[in-house]
């Protein structure tokens, strides 16, 4: 039994199946971001104002850091523009041009991630403190000279815990230097570099959380939607690891499926970069 | 996920030597049990797998309703027979249906019906036997995707039947799995009922996606020549659209299921308003999310998957009164016109779900007209069906049974479902059992029955071997009468205030406060609604017993089209081999030349070249 148009488009709609099916699988990942985009909408229309630290905003803005953010939309875009340099390699049938296209695609992939990674980690050692006299700051704890993460430190959970603890009556802090405020004039680069240095008494402290998702709705969904894009990423780049090493023997035997293998994998690439070119403005720059 | 395997694509056009050499060692060989029925790639096997262990789903549906009838008749009762059963398995004490236990029931009683019986039965059993059949195909285009999707859905089954033995029980907060209530249920534990319900969720979209995805591919691309879109059988149509609703609006419940499942392992707030206070205290979250978006991006699913309960069945009953009355369908372009304006209009009605969330009267409004523009279409189709049969010289047997009442049930289910669509009196009826018994309306007797009539017509050509008619129509008149039995004196309770939530029955409710035009009386209806929950099971007894017997010992067929039938599922051999037919089939008309003049049968296949041959 064979499956008709597996490799060759059908005369009426000029699709090869697999080209049909990724275009399908897309409409229904479009629905899928789409529904966490409306999500993250509807969360910031309806944000109560005064919340954040030294923004009175009813959502955090600048806590992310734009100039890596703008650096892994490059590597991103980069990685489209190879993918694409990849197939275009096996339409003329070099294949050693098509295998270098897709390391380097491959490892834009890769790098996106590991910046991705260490993005995250500087959330996880951020950390906003709230104390009983109003004051609210955004900063790192100190504990043994280095930035303390979440999973040392204090939460909404274990604030209890962490003042019931005889020993410990207060923690080292260092404070952001204060934030220009939207709509403020900013002289300079935006911010003046005086960290701030305090003394936390646990005590005088209402709430201590890092900038993860318990913390807030905006880091809920900031981290909701990149984790999911991360792992569209990672799976694509699995795939498109797949096609640079692992499948060269159906590049020998049917070489025009091969490339619409790889046409189609570089279809869905192409839909994780777009995920990202709308992501990045709306979580980073908005 | 199938880039995973060398060759992702069994049968490659040009790849025959390709295909020996990856992992195609099987394909000289007779394949073995595993390969041939629980591994298999071939769409008609996998549609077998599907109707099996969706029955069987169905069936549980059943039994949980069943267990909940009891309680909302004898409250506190233990429940007789099973009680022990359920002590063991359940926990329930002295086999009573605690509080919790009976919205477990419920939670999953919906579940189960919608995500794991009626879907799985009408869109994947159906659609995936029948409608490769229907074009001409040799298989769906992407085989093993096809069998990656029915993977995928039983292991969503069997995470969801997890959940029954989590500590705190499984999932309890309805079907709908309403934030705040899904997420504060059992706060603290983080792996309960509800992460499981979610976890399984997410396989169950993932095979609804890879399920649809393959049959709207399979039906654009995998046409048999002369197969042009109006000569497409209304049935193909009907899966064709419903395919279109499970790929769109599935994704969006998908990231609403993502954000709870993130509520509740996280703790953070997607659907937990600000100031929380749960048993007086005020909840350790941050707030500032928004309950409403769960009900929005619910029911953006919600809706749609209404008719992707129903447009399955339309379809079978088509085929099905097409067929006994020996005439065309009447009106066979505006059905299919409706079917697609049916596909359109349901993503927009999602909101009249949502009438008492106070959403504005311009919402609702809008909500109101759209919802009162898509039953035009609805009332289309029917009126087609109905005005099809006149005339005709109907032949009723036990699948035309069936399909013929589907018209009048569905009608009912759809008529009912009016007063719900307008703002001001869903106020009145919403969340009463006038609701239960509206949309029981449209699936039990209404899909179930299409599904039914869809079993006994295409089981034939599934088995080589008819259905006993006896038993067929003892099963179908016992069915009819009970199902009215127990539905209709729902519309009268619904009426007279009595919630459907409420797992006394009533009887707190009714006793303590006796609302202004409420009647106690409609709780005596609660006995006769158990009773008649009975008679269905018993009489579904004779159809069980049927199906198994008949594969076996049913009289077997003397022909290929024991139906006497034109669309091509019946020009295959019987039953169908591994790519369907011997050679492809071309086709020279519409799907149902039934009785034409001049022709030399009362019915011309679509393969047959010449009507007088």
């Amino acid at each position: 039994m064979e499956i008709p148009y597996t490799d060759k488009p059908r005369p009426d709609t000029g699709l090869y199946n697999a080209k049909l099916g990724i275009w399908l699988f897309l409409a229904s990942e479009i629905m899928l971001f789409g529904g966490l985009f409306s999500a993250y909408i509807l969360l910031r229309v309806n944000a109560a104002a005064g919340f954040w630290p030294e923004v009175k905003l009813a959502w955090p803005h600048g806590l992310l850091n734009i100039p890596i953010g703008t650096f892994n939309t490059a590597v991103l875009i980069t990685s489209s523009v190879t993918v694409v340099m990849a197939w275009a390699s096996l339409k003329m049938h070099n294949f050693a041009r098509f295998r270098m296209y897709m390391i380097i695609t491959v490892l834009c992939a890769l790098s996106f991630l590991g910046i991705k990674s260490y993005e995250y980690n500087e959330k996880f050692t951020h950390y906003e403190v709230r104390l009983n006299n109003g004051e609210a700051y955004t900063g790192h704890l100190e504990v043994d000279g280095h930035h303390a993460g979440f999973w040392e430190f204090g939460s909404i959970y274990n604030l209890e815990d962490l003042k019931a603890k005889k020993d410990l009556k207060s923690l080292k802090f260092t404070a952001d230097p204060p934030r220009a405020k939207p709509g403020e004039h900013v002289h300079g680069d935006g911010a003046s570099h005086d960290h701030k240095i305090m003394d936390l008494k646990l005590d005088e402290v209402a709430h201590l959380d890092a900038f993860i998702p318990r913390n807030h709705t905006f880091f809920a969904i900031y981290f909701t939607i990149t984790a999911l894009h991360g792992l569209h990423v990672l799976g694509g780049a699995l795939v498109l690891f797949y096609f640079a090493f692992l499948s060269n023997r159906l590049w020998k035997t049917n070489p025009e499926q091969f490339t619409n293998r790889v046409e189609v994998g570089g279809l869905f690439w192409h839909f994780v970069d777009l995920v990202w070119i709308f992501l990045f403005p709306v979580v980073y720059l908005l | 996920m199938s880039a995973s395997h060398s060759s992702t694509l069994p049968a490659h056009g040009s790849g025959s030597a390709h295909a020996h050499d990856h992992g195609g060692a099987h394909d000289h060989h007779e394949p073995g049990f595993w390969q041939k029925y629980i591994f298999s790639t071939d769409h008609k096997v996998i549609g077998i797998q599907y109707g099996i262990t969706a029955l069987s789903f169905l069936m549980l549906g059943f039994l949980l309703m069943i267990c909940m009838r009891w309680q909302i008749a004898h409250p506190g009762d233990p429940v007789p027979v099973v009680g022990r059963l359920l002590e063991v398995v359940f926990g329930a004490a002295e086999g009573k249906i605690s509080p919790d236990l009976y919205n477990s029931f419920g939670a999953m009683h919906g579940n189960i019906m919608v995500f794991l019986a009626i879907v799985p039965m009408a869109f994947a059993a159906f659609g995936n036997y029948v409608m490769p059949l229907q074009i001409g195909a040799p298989d769906m285009t992407f085989p093993r995707v096809n069998m990656a999707s029915y993977h995928c859905y039983w292991m969503g089954g069997i995470v969801w039947f997890a959940g029954f033995f989590l500590p705190g029980g499984a999932a309890k907060s309805g079907w709908t799995s309403y934030s705040p209530l899904a997420t504060i249920a059992e706060f603290g534990s983080r792996f309960n009922g509800q992460t499981a319900l979610l976890i399984g969720l997410v396989l169950l979209i993932t095979s609804s996606l890879l399920g649809s995805a393959n049959f709207i591919a399979t039906v654009i691309q995998l046409r048999a020549r002369g197969m042009s879109w109006m000569r497409m059988p209304f049935f193909v149509w009907a899966q064709f659209v419903t395919s279109f609703l499970l790929l769109l609006a599935f994704p969006p419940l998908e990231a609403a299921g993502i954000l709870q499942l993130v509520d509740n392992l996280l703790h953070t707030s997607f659907f937990l308003p600000t100031g929380l206070v749960v048993n007086g205290a005020q909840l350790g979250v941050s707030g500032g999310g928004s309950p409403l978006l769960w009900q929005h991006l619910f029911w953006f699913l919600g809706h749609p998957e209404v008719y992707v309960l129903i447009l399955p069945a339309l379809g079978i009953v088509a085929e099905v009164i097409a067929n006994n009355t020996r005439k065309p369908l009447w009106g066979y372009k505006s059905m299919v016109y409706s079917i697609i304006a049916i596909g359109f209009l349901s993503f927009i009605v999602w909101a009249h779900h949502m009438y008492l969330t106070g959403m504005g009267t311009k919402i609702s409004t809008f909500f109101q007209t759209t919802t009162m523009m898509i039953s035009i279409p609805s009332v289309i189709i029917l009126t087609a069906l109905f005005i099809s049969l006149w005339g005709g010289s109907i032949r009723f047997n036990t699948p035309m049974l069936f399909a013929i009442s589907f018209l009048p049930m569905f009608g009912i289910g759809g008529l009912t479902g009016l007063p719900l669509g307008f703002n001001a009196s869903d106020i009145f009826l919403h969340d009463s059992y006038y609701v239960i018994g509206h949309f029981h309306y449209v699936v039990a007797p209404g899909t179930m029955f299409a599904l039914f009539a869809g079993i006994y017509f295409w089981f034939p050509k599934a088995t080589g071997r008819m259905m006993n008619e006896t038993l067929g129509k003892i099963h179908f008149w016992g069915s009819l009468v009970a199902m009215n039995c127990i539905f209709a004196p729902m519309f009268i309770q619904g009426f007279k205030g009595m919630s459907r939530r409420m797992s006394d029955g009533g009887a707190t409710y009714f006793g303590a406060s006796a609302p202004m035009g409420s009647d106690p009386g409609v709780l005596k209806l609660n006995n006769m609604i158990y009773m008649s929950a009975l008679l269905l099971l018993a009489f579904q007894l004779p159809f069980i017993f049927n199906f198994f017997w008949s594969i076996w010992n049913g009289r077997k067929v003397t022909s290929d089209n024991p139906w006497q039938a034109t669309t091509l599922d019946w020009a295959t051999p019987t039953p169908p081999p591994h790519g369907n037919f011997p050679t492809e089939p071309v086709v020279y008309r519409g799907p149902y030349e039934y009785s034409v003049p001049g022709a030399a049968r009362d019915f011309t296949p679509q393969d047959q070249k010449d009507p007088k041959a």
